[in-house]
């Protein structure tokens, strides 16, 4: 049974994850693979999109913190869009917002990728 | 509203069964759909602490859940009889996975005090653990 789904997909040299349903403990190292899979191909610019997905728990979180210093320290980011109220209230009680970009909308974060550049 | 129970094996697969158990019996207490989510993520937070921790992934051990509904406190009780999990004696010579772990270990702690309104743990090393977490119904 799977609670848990990727989709990949790559926008102007972006790469984008759309999480769609339930990442908990069990969902996890799915999220962990396509974003080891991203790194051992020296992609760096990431977006994650929620729009879909519905909920999320400290091992979804704890993701995107053991990737981000990795990202970081190669030019990359993990920025995270569309997220549902109730998926951001988690990230907000962590502090999440201050570590991570987070953006209403997916092709906003993509751009911010490119003003950077300018 | 009955005191409810409900035992699970050690297995991440569970947590959805966890979280539907508790989501209903909270929802049934007459908690908002907000507070329902924050209930059955501090559960969801427990029970990973349990597996990953006190059990290691042992998946012959079991979690026991029960919910014990009082005059307008919620309270669940969750029971274990693994080693009482230490964020503090986990190590490993790869200080990338320490921070990992640890920090995923801290995250649900953390977590788990900020979701509901208290968290008491009752340890007996060797023999069971119990944590023990209310919710009061504000209306």
């Amino acid at each position: 049974m799977s609670d848990f789904k990727i989709e990949y997909r790559e926008t102007e040299n972006v790469n984008v994850l759309e999480l769609k349903g339930y990442l908990d403990a069990h969902t996890a190292p799915k999220l962990e693979d396509a974003l080891q899979s991203l790194l051992d191909k020296e992609r760096y610019k990431i977006v994650v999109n929620c729009k879909h997905l519905s909920y999320i728990s400290s091992a979804g979180l704890g993701v995107f913190m053991a990737f981000i210093e990795d990202v970081r320290n190669n030019a990359g980011d993990i920025k995270l869009t569309n997220m549902s109220p109730k998926v951001y209230n988690v990230f907000d009680l962590l502090g999440f917002p201050l570590l991570y970009e987070i953006f209403k909308d997916e092709s906003e974060a993509i751009n911010k990728f490119f003003e950077k550049k300018r | 509203m009955k005191t409810q129970s409900i035992k699970i094996e050690s297995r991440t697969e569970r947590l959805i069964a966890v979280r539907e158990f508790v989501s209903a019996a909270a929802r049934e207490f007459g908690f908002s759909d907000e507070e329902v989510s924050k209930i059955a993520l501090a559960v969801d937070e427990a029970c990973t602490n349990i597996i990953k921790h006190a059990y290691k992934f042992d998946t012959t051990k079991n979690i026991t859940i029960t919910i014990k509904p009082g005059k307008g406190a919620f309270e669940i009780s969750i029971i274990d009889t693994g080693n009482k999990f230490k964020p503090t004696e986990i190590q490993s010579p790869d200080m990338k996975e320490y921070l990992k772990h640890y920090r995923q270990g801290g995250l649900g702690v953390y977590l788990m005090k900020r979701l509901m309104d208290k968290v008491e743990y009752d340890i007996e090393p060797g023999k069971q653990n119990e944590v023990r977490m209310v919710k009061y119904l504000h209306r």
